[in-house]
């Protein structure tokens, strides 16, 4: 078959770790970065004789995203025990839902979801020796400040198509959890893990092929070169008359290949039952109409009204609706600009600021920067008004990303007020065509776009102050006049 | 000195509160009887069993089982897998009973991780039977009940999963009270079968047993499986059973119980009837498949709480010198013993993949099955009663080599565990056992409505005021 008939087929598994205060089911508090084993109590270390005690907010918090997602909350969903020996699990099972999950039939953007269900987290093992994995390795550490911490699990159905559109679904995802407040949601942290299961099959089949899981790729762009990579693979493995086997694949970042886990780490049979010591998880009414009350505008619906009532492209629209903290900015800069049009100031935004803040290096966003809203705000309005030129706006842009302040008084400061005095414009402007009278001589001969030069000539002389449709006009009187 | 071991623990607590006798003294007496063990009842015996601070059994020194955690106290579960275990926290019922004003007398002997009905199954050596030392105290909580038994505690508590109290309480001749699930927390009691195991006391007496429950008792936020007993528990006082119906089990005609047990269950509910109950049989065709739901779902839950014991964070730990694996192997090889290993193998087939739904979730239709039949007999009834074992206790060895006799003795105790509803075993008389020999005691099983504690404590009371159990052991005084 040739291997450009073959169709993507990609779902993702997603572990959102929640912010709580506490753990899922003991009082230890949650931490990142904190030395080794000191957030664990008897509870999360399995001791003999414990009982784990759900966390109310982590399951306000699961209803929050179940609600985001637009997925239907179980009345009554229950606690499963996953058992597995392994270091990371102290209890030898972890505390997960398995056939009656929190919700389950939502939809974030045109991709379904196929669960959400709440769970625990495992300790953090760390191997020594070179390769990293527990195979090969003299000895390997447990540290068990994170077992126990909340973690919502995602599961998409196979709704996407390629890798781009996976990592782009991944962004947005991320995006509107974090717009909930719940979680970090931070890719190199670990605080969201995606997995994704890749398959191929005949474009327009309805039949799932055989699936593999990737996992260990912890970056968006990791993400879409491990499925990438995971396709080709397929695809080149079909063309040579071979088939797919299901396995879990871990993703190597430094050299961007996939190896198999060993069958011994993956043959699993995990012995679900009911987790007897809890009882089952009932939301009431009041808790799913304030996590249903609680949420705020999320990307999709905001993309959607920066469109039809701000009338933004859908490009720039999607650039400041994805993050909260930017849609925010925009929001309060356009509200400060008076008598400028919102796409105006989105423009300002997601073009000259971002370049400004990229030419300054800084990792922050325009929320991030020393350039307030308020500030832009005035810098667009005397833009808008002909107070300074778009050039000088640019100068003093770059002023404030570097030091904050007022605009204004930055123009005061560099002396950047447009030249107003129509006198003095026109006797640079008589210079400039004096000087270059080639350019004159074209453009006298129809070659309008030679004018550039003096334009150029004019704006070098006044360091940009003057506003160029003036030059202009001044340009083609001074040689009509002629 | 003898005259304080004698007196009931709510006898006890009255003459202490009223300074009659000092509350040194009655520990110290207890301290002095415990330390004369030659049962094997006791793993540890502490030296502050006298307690602290006032309260509904202020100054009484408590034998717990060593199924309870007890803070920087040696808590084995009746493992070598737990030798040396200190836990860094008290079980919710034994703080409890100390807030009460009671103190820790001693840990008692067990069935290793509550698994057996002998208490032959501990790694510290069997318990003996206070009435006949080559017989057994019945299990898993032998030591409690041959502590109490035999007058080396006046009190003590213990855990019942399928009989774990009621069966050696029987056994010893005293009484033995499990709860409701769910009356009493279960956090810091280490985990046998999480949907069965519920803590309760045994006790020379009903009023005693009441008295233990009401402290014990009520909703722990470490629990969420906890809810106590609405209203509290009281003293029984009640002395007439007039009007209240009493349920024997069709099917009890055709099982098989010793002679000399039928006989004192028969005399019993002639008794019941003297005291104005009505008897009537009623169908509780389920119950027969008890032992096997049971014998399903216990070791399916035993295999996946058992599982922490890996050698990795606490207990013993052996080998090592290979991977991971092979410590786990070797840790758990070496720190269990053959019942507990032989279930941890029935439950982990019955919960793989492919046999879930024939074991485990028949099992669970079967519980459902059972609970229903109880909730029907309920309707009519306010009491079901069985004799609470088939026999009375058997000889050291005698059924070690046949875990299926072993595992009969739970037959009339095991329903209840299923249904989750409270029973409480009684001394009813005393009774030849087969093949001859002194006689033992039987005990008479009450089972009523979850809930239904002070209930099933009043009719027990006005039963245990007209049998006037006396007897003890080293004399067949009574009955």
């Amino acid at each position: 078959m040739a291997v450009a008939e073959l169709e993507a087929v990609i779902g993702l598994e997603i572990h959102v770790q929640l912010s709580t205060r506490t753990k899922m089911f003991c009082g230890c508090e949650l931490s990142f970065g904190d030395e080794p084993n000191v957030h664990t109590c008897p509870v999360c270390l399995a001791h003999p004789g414990v009982l784990p005690v759900p966390n109310e907010e982590a399951i306000r918090y699961a209803l929050k995203i179940a609600a985001a997602l637009e997925c239907e909350v179980a009345p009554r969903s229950i606690f499963h025990r996953k058992n597995y020996f392994y270091p990371d699990n102290p209890k030898a099972y972890q505390i997960s839902q398995y056939d009656e999950p929190l919700a389950v039939n939502g939809r974030l953007g045109v991709i379904r979801i196929h669960r959400a269900h709440l769970e625990e987290d495992a300790a953090k093992t760390i191997h020594l020796g070179e390769s990293g994995r527990i195979h090969g390795s003299g000895a390997s550490l447990v540290d068990f400040n994170r077992g126990g911490t909340p973690l919502v699990e995602i599961v998409t159905e196979p709704d996407l198509r390629s890798a781009g559109e996976a990592a782009a679904w991944a962004r947005l995802l991320r995006t509107t959890v974090r717009q909930l407040d719940v979680s970090d949601v931070n890719m190199e942290e670990g605080s969201l893990r995606v997995d994704a299961n890749v398959s191929v099959r005949p474009a327009g089949s309805e039949v799932l092929g055989t699936k593999t899981e990737l996992k260990n790729m912890n970056s968006f762009r990791f993400l879409e070169r491990g499925i990438e990579a995971e396709l080709e693979r397929q695809r080149q493995l079909i063309a040579a008359g071979g088939t797919v086997v299901q396995e879990t694949l871990h993703f190597h970042p430094a050299d961007g290949t996939l190896t198999p886990l060993r069958s011994k780490e993956e043959a699993h049979d995990y012995r679900y039952f009911p987790e007897p010591d809890l009882v089952p998880l009932a939301p009431s009414e009041a808790m799913l109409r304030e996590a249903r009350e609680a949420l705020p505008e999320l990307p999709a619906a905001r993309i959607e009204r920066y469109r039809t009532e701000l009338e933004l492209s859908a490009e720039t629209a999607a650039l400041l609706a994805a993050d909260p903290d930017t849609a925010a900015y925009f929001e309060r800069a356009a509200g400060a600009a008076s008598g400028v049009e919102a796409r105006v100031v989105a423009n300002w935004v997601t073009g000259e600021l971002a370049a400004a803040l990229r030419q300054d290096g800084g990792e922050a966003g325009a929320a991030g920067s020393q350039v307030t809203p308020e500030a832009l705000a005035a810098l667009v309005g005397m833009v808008q008004e002909k107070k300074i030129s778009h050039g000088s706006g640019k100068t003093v842009l770059a002023a404030l990303v570097a030091e904050g302040g007022d605009p204004e008084a930055i123009v005061e400061r560099e002396g950047l007020a447009q030249i107003s005095d129509s006198g003095e414009l026109e006797s640079i402007v008589a210079a400039a065509v004096d000087a270059n009278p080639e350019a004159a001589d074209q453009i006298r001969s129809g070659n309008q776009k030679a004018i550039g030069a003096i334009v150029g000539a004019v704006m070098k002389e006044t360091k940009g102050r003057a506003d160029g449709g003036e030059v202009n006009r001044l340009i083609k009187a001074k040689l009509a006049d002629r | 000195m003898a005259e304080l071991l004698k007196l009931t623990v709510a006898e006890a607590v009255a003459k202490i509160g009223a300074g009659e006798i000092a509350r040194e003294e009655y520990s110290e007496a207890w301290r002095e009887a415990a330390a004369g063990d030659e049962l094997n009842a006791y793993l540890w015996r502490g030296e502050d069993g006298a307690g602290k601070g006032g309260g509904s059994l202020a100054g009484i020194p408590v034998a717990v089982k060593d199924l309870f955690c007890t803070e920087g106290v040696e808590t084995t579960a009746g493992s070598r897998i737990l030798e040396g275990h200190r836990p860094l926290y008290t079980a919710t019922a034994v703080r409890r009973l100390a807030e009460a004003g009671a103190g820790v007398l001693g840990k008692t002997n067990m069935d290793e991780f509550a698994m057996g009905s002998s208490n032959e199954n501990s790694a510290y050596g069997p318990v003996r039977n206070p009435w006949d030392p080559e017989r057994v105290p019945g299990g898993s909580s032998g030591g409690s009940a041959a502590a109490v038994g035999g007058g080396l505690a006046p009190c003590a508590i213990g855990t019942d999963t399928g009989g774990s109290i009621r069966q050696p309480a029987a056994l010893c001749g005293i009484v033995g009270l499990k709860p409701t699930y769910g009356a009493i927390s279960r956090y810091g009691m280490i985990a046998f079968a999480s949907s069965l195991d519920q803590c309760g006391p045994l006790t020379r007496d009903v009023t005693d047993a009441a008295l233990l429950l009401g402290a014990m008792q009520g909703r722990d936020p470490c629990d969420s499986t906890s809810v106590g007993i609405e209203g509290g528990v009281r003293a029984p006082s009640q002395e007439s059973l007039q009007g209240l119906r009493f349920a024997v089990p069709a099917e009890l005609a055709h099982d098989a119980i010793e002679p000399g047990v039928r006989t004192v269950f028969d005399e019993t509910l002639a008794r019941i009837e003297a005291l104005g109950g009505e008897i009537a049989e009623v169908p509780l065709p389920h119950a027969e498949h008890g032992i096997s739901a049971y014998y399903v779902i216990a070791p399916a839950e035993a295999s996946s709480n058992l599982a922490r014991y890996d050698g990795v964070r606490y207990g013993k730990r052996s080998g090592g010198e290979g991977d991971l694996i092979e410590m786990y192997e070797t840790t758990r090889s070496e720190g269990f013993g053959e019942e507990v290993k032989r279930r941890i193998m029935l439950g982990t087939y019955a919960l793989s993949s492919g046999y879930y739904e024939a074991y485990y979730g028949q099992a669970q239709k079967v519980r459902t099955k059972i609970a229903a039949d109880y909730a029907a007999a309920f309707a009519q009834f306010d009491f079901v009663v069985t004799p609470t074992s088939p026999s009375v206790a058997f000889r050291l060895g005698e059924k070690t080599d046949d875990p299926l006799a072993m595992y009969m003795n739970d037959f009339f105790t095991v329903p209840m565990s299923l249904a989750g509803i409270p029973a409480i075993s009684i001394p009813a008389g005393l009774a030849e056992p087969e093949g001859g020999g002194p006689r033992l005691p039987v005990g008479f099983q009450i089972a009523a409505p979850a809930f239904a504690e002070q209930r099933l404590l009043e009719a027990a009371y006005a039963l245990e005021q007209s049998l006037g159990f006396e007897a003890r052991p080293g004399g067949d005084g009574g009955g």
